[in-house]
């Protein structure tokens, strides 16, 4: 990183800090008894090739400002993209109208000031990538070209993509707190399609990181993008049965999403949570852990502070099977008479512990069953927890891969799910902020032939 | 009152910035040269305010303003695109250059700048923001709240909310042609929590149009939208476990149209088929649907809440006939894929925002009525499920299998309906669903005008619609093996 490019991230930082407290002034002034504010500054590069021609260069650039004002425990707020000085005024004075028709509600206020990050620690999260649109193009081609040249039944490509973004975040509120960060973010990805026969079927494959260096290699995200579309051709039905179903590990992440959004405190206050009054409850078998680490260096959701300003802090959510806490922000917090979490803004950096059975192992372990590597549309109801989606995988027998399996549904209900969860594997094998390995489920629906 | 969308364009846009007729002139110079094959520049001026009700009081409101330009050159099959939120010449002439470094250097070509007359007024070019006064919209809340929790004693929690967006936009073409469009969306929406005994159930409702607010006020619309989200989630309670495996499924009219937007209408969006990476890839003039089968993408629907006057490229919407008898008839088409396989566009062309590039996406789809009485359809079938109300979809386009998760659903026993199922997804394959359709209802309705589509990561508002329908042959994934 050169000296020059920190400065400059410094110098942006220290006027968009400004600009928050400038906004916080102008809250003020309007007669607010308190306000909050946070303005996002971001810059990038995405290109795109597909059969090893240029598709499309984008420059991204994206400013973006909310403001909170509270008169009291009334509140009203507002937004905008353009952060010049008159569009700023003009979003105060909007929150501020918004205000004088919104209600009295005890818990419509800010943190606790005590409760504000004393420090903010450098978590490593801002490694900019100097790359010109020629060196962008020519990982994204590498990519495709790895993908395309695997097997000779990859015959046509959606192309591959490269990203690379940097950007500050800048929180403050009337408390006095004001502070900041600069991140970067970058990511490749392919998608190719396979035919054999009559079957056309496509896949695609990842990496994401913070510092380049972390990206798995532009080979390696194409042979697995076309090494994944491979093992697809040939898909069929199977029967409809009750099975054993693994959740490989980039989709039993979905799974843990579940939990999430069942044991924020709007769901819970809202009262749209099948788990609902399960704090302290066995959820899950005796083995599982799941926890935070929000100050992970490097971690794709690693933020030293949440949307509330409150520090955040490592924690578990599930021990020993039993769920720990809900994760609330002010508010919920405030509306469930609990204390804040620490997580406006939602989870970040989520680990489940991992056991000591590799893939192979884990499909013997199943013996027959549906191996799940891809979930489609949205069949979660969260206030009942009855889980209904489309699927697609490999049938498995004897502990082996038989033939790959679509047009399909699995059905269960993710509270049962939970408690027949039978194994988590050590198979990590994906980049992404929720960690875990593959699930293996005792039982569920499969709706086919 | 200013109704002309170019004028009001002009001054919502053009004129803050201090934009003159002479550097759009030099942005399009900057951008479209001879080695470039298209270009344009989409300004945008956006405006949304939204109002939430929870626990019986007004919790929350939020006003937001959204503006820039999105800059786009193409060359060939290759795309350079720039966007700033700021307006202003010299960042916008950035823009313009790191857009057009797509192509070689070269001359830019003068044009002229000239506007083009609306020629379609499906919507009244108001701001549906100021229709109302503030104290009448937070009525309007408490009054569905109060609705709500009338309709049932076991209704336990309400949250209701309504969003107005008013979006400007103005797009200068290559041509030097410059249109516009002043686009009003609101949208009212009731979800409320019951609870009997240890059962909670959950149910939602609510509409839309590109309108002003009153539009809630009239036909009972709004109360109707907190009785509708009551009866879900009360019937809800009632249900049962919903059954598994493949059977002959009846579709209401009305929304579970999202059929036809994830079986077939993504596949027949051009980009895909330019592609070839759609399961619908060369196969117009080919069977894909079971004689009787007619199914359009109109954007000209008036106040539709998919309809547009223009899409995104300016380019007029229409009403495109996709499967007619059962026979695929055409793609949907932005500029760019119409040029790349020889065609016109559709009027299809659009985005989400400036920030976003546009592509082939869907307006209003829907299948056109049939003969049938849907209590004749319902009565022809000894057992299988009917589905009335949908949550999403999804679709593999390459592969052609999609999903749409059914939120009301009763199973059919000799030719009746009887007792309620839990929600469950529907999976089949998108090129040999509709051939299984087996009768078609004369009761085509549209939605209620809350549809949001996603892809590629954007997100624009549709609309979709069809007539009772049986399928002989869909997989239904409840629990019930």
């Amino acid at each position: 990183m050169s000296i020059a490019a920190t400065e400059d991230t410094a110098e942006r930082l220290a006027r968009l800090k400004q600009t928050i407290e400038d906004l916080l002034k102008e809250a003020k002034r309007r007669g607010a008894t308190a306000a909050e504010a946070s303005v996002g500054s971001s810059a990038g590069l995405e290109v795109s090739v597909r059969l090893g021609e240029v598709e499309t260069v984008e420059h991204t650039r994206d400013n973006g400002l909310g403001i909170t004002v509270y008169f009291g425990n009334r509140k009203g707020s507002a937004s905008t993209s353009d952060l010049s000085t008159g569009a700023l005024r003009d979003a105060v004075k909007a929150a501020c109208a918004i205000a004088e028709h919104t209600q009295e509600d005890p818990c419509a206020h800010l943190a606790d000031a005590a409760l504000m990050a004393a420090e903010i620690p450098d978590l490593d999260l801002y490694h900019p990538w100097h790359l010109g649109v020629e060196d962008a193009i020519e990982i994204a081609a590498a990519c495709e070209d790895s993908a395309r040249g695997f097997d000779p039944r990859i015959v046509n490509s959606e192309g591959a993509s490269l990203s690379t973004h940097t950007g500050i975040q800048v929180y403050g509120n009337s408390h006095g707190f004001v502070a900041g960060y600069p991140t970067s973010r970058h990511g490749l990805s392919c998608a190719v399609i396979g035919q054999e026969g009559e079957s056309l079927q496509r896949d695609h494959w990842w990496t994401s990181a913070r510092a380049a260096a972390d990206l798995d290699s532009a080979r390696m995200v194409g042979e697995r993008a076309a090494e994944r579309t491979v093992a697809r051709l040939g898909s069929r039905r199977i029967p409809t049965c009750q099975v054993p179903v693994l959740f490989r590990a980039e989709v039993a992440t979905g799974l843990i999403r579940s939990l999430v959004s069942a044991i924020q405190g709007g769901s819970i206050y809202r009262r749209t949570s099948f788990l609902l009054d399960h704090l302290g409850e066995r959820i899950f078998p005796e083995f599982v852990r799941i926890h935070e680490e929000p100050h992970l260096p490097r971690g794709l959701s690693s933020a030293p502070f949440d949307g509330d300003g409150v520090a955040t802090r490592a924690k578990d959510l599930i021990t020993d099977g039993v769920l720990q806490t809900y994760l609330l922000d002010a508010y919920s917090g405030c509306r469930l008479g609990m204390h804040t979490t620490g997580n406006a803004g939602g989870v970040r950096n989520l680990r489940i512990v991992m056991g000591d059975l590799d893939r192979a192992a884990l499909l013997r372990e199943m013996g027959t069953g549906l191996m799940v590597t891809e979930l489609m549309g949205h069949g979660v109801n969260p206030v009942t927890g009855d889980y209904s989606r489309g699927a697609a995988g490999f049938w498995v027998e004897g502990g082996e891969i038989r033939h790959p399996v679509e047009e399909v549904t699995i059905a269960g209900n993710l509270k049962r799910m939970y408690a027949g969860l039978l194994a988590v594997g050590n198979d990590c094998d994906y980049s992404g902020s929720t960690r875990t390995g593959s699930w293996l489920i005792d039982k569920m629906t499969i709706a086919g032939e | 009152m200013m109704t002309d969308p170019i004028a009001i364009a002009r001054t919502s846009i053009l004129e803050p910035a201090g934009l003159t007729e002479q550097d759009l002139d030099r942005l399009l110079g900057l951008l479209a040269g001879s080695a470039v094959d298209a270009a344009d520049i989409y300004f945008q001026s956006s405006r949304l305010e939204s109002w939430v009700l929870e626990d019986g009081i007004i919790k929350d409101g939020n006003f937001s303003i959204e503006q820039g330009a999105g800059l786009r050159a193409i060359s060939g099959e290759k795309t350079g695109f720039a966007y700033s939120d700021e307006l202003r010449f010299p960042a916008l002439a950035q823009a313009a250059e790191a857009a057009r470094a797509i192509a070689r250097i070269g001359q830019g070509e003068q044009v002229r700048i000239g506007e083009v007359a609306n020629k379609r007024n499906l919507y009244d070019p108001t701001n549906p923001i100021a229709s109302l006064p503030d104290p009448d919209k937070i009525a309007l809340l408490q009054r569905v709240d109060a609705e709500a929790r009338r309709a049932d004693p076991r209704v336990r929690e309400v949250v209701a909310s309504v969003v107005a967006v008013q979006d400007t936009v103005l797009v200068l073409g290559d041509d030097g042609a410059l249109s516009a469009d002043v686009r009003p969306l609101v949208r009212l929406n009731v979800s409320v929590v019951a609870e009997d005994g240890g059962r909670r159930e959950q149910g939602s409702s609510g509409g839309g149009a590109r309108a002003d607010l009153d539009y809630f006020l009239l036909e009972d619309r709004a109360m109707s939208f907190a009785r509708e989200a009551v009866r879900l989630a009360i019937t809800n309670l009632e249900a049962g476990d919903a059954p598994a495996g493949t059977m002959t499924v009846v579709l209401g009219s009305g929304w579970p149209g999202v059929l036809l937007h994830e079986a077939i209408g993504h596949g027949l969006e051009g980009d895909f088929n330019r592609k070839g990476s759609s399961a619908f890839a060369g196969r117009i003039g080919e069977r894909v649907a079971a004689p009787g089968v007619t199914v359009v993408d109109d954007g000209t629907l008036p106040g539709r809440r998919g309809s547009l006057n223009i899409d995104d490229e300016g380019t007029m919407t229409q009403n495109t006939v996709l499967i007619e008898d059962g026979i695929l008839c055409a793609y949907m088409q932005d500029k760019l894929n119409a040029r790349l396989t020889g065609t016109h566009s559709t009027g299809n062309g659009r985005r989400e925002s400036y920030a976003h590039l546009p592509m082939p996406r869907m307006t209003n789809t829907y299948m056109l009525a049939g003969e049938r009485d849907p209590e004749e359809i319902i009565a022809s079938v000894d057992k299988g499920l009917y589905a009335v109300n949908f949550g999403g979809g999804q679709v593999d386009i390459t592969s052609g299998k999609f999903v749409f998760s059914a939120s009301e659903a009763y199973l059919i026993e000799n030719g009746k309906v009887g007792r309620p199922v839990k929600g469950a997804t529907l999976i089949g394959n998108g090129p040999d669903v509709l051939t299984r359709v087996s009768m078609i209802g004369n009761d085509l309705r549209l939605d209620q005008g809350v549809g949001t589509c996603g892809k590629e990561g954007q997100s624009v508002p549709v609309g979709v619609g069809q007539p009772t329908l049986r399928i002989d042959g869909l997989t239904v994934g409840g629990t019930n093996a």
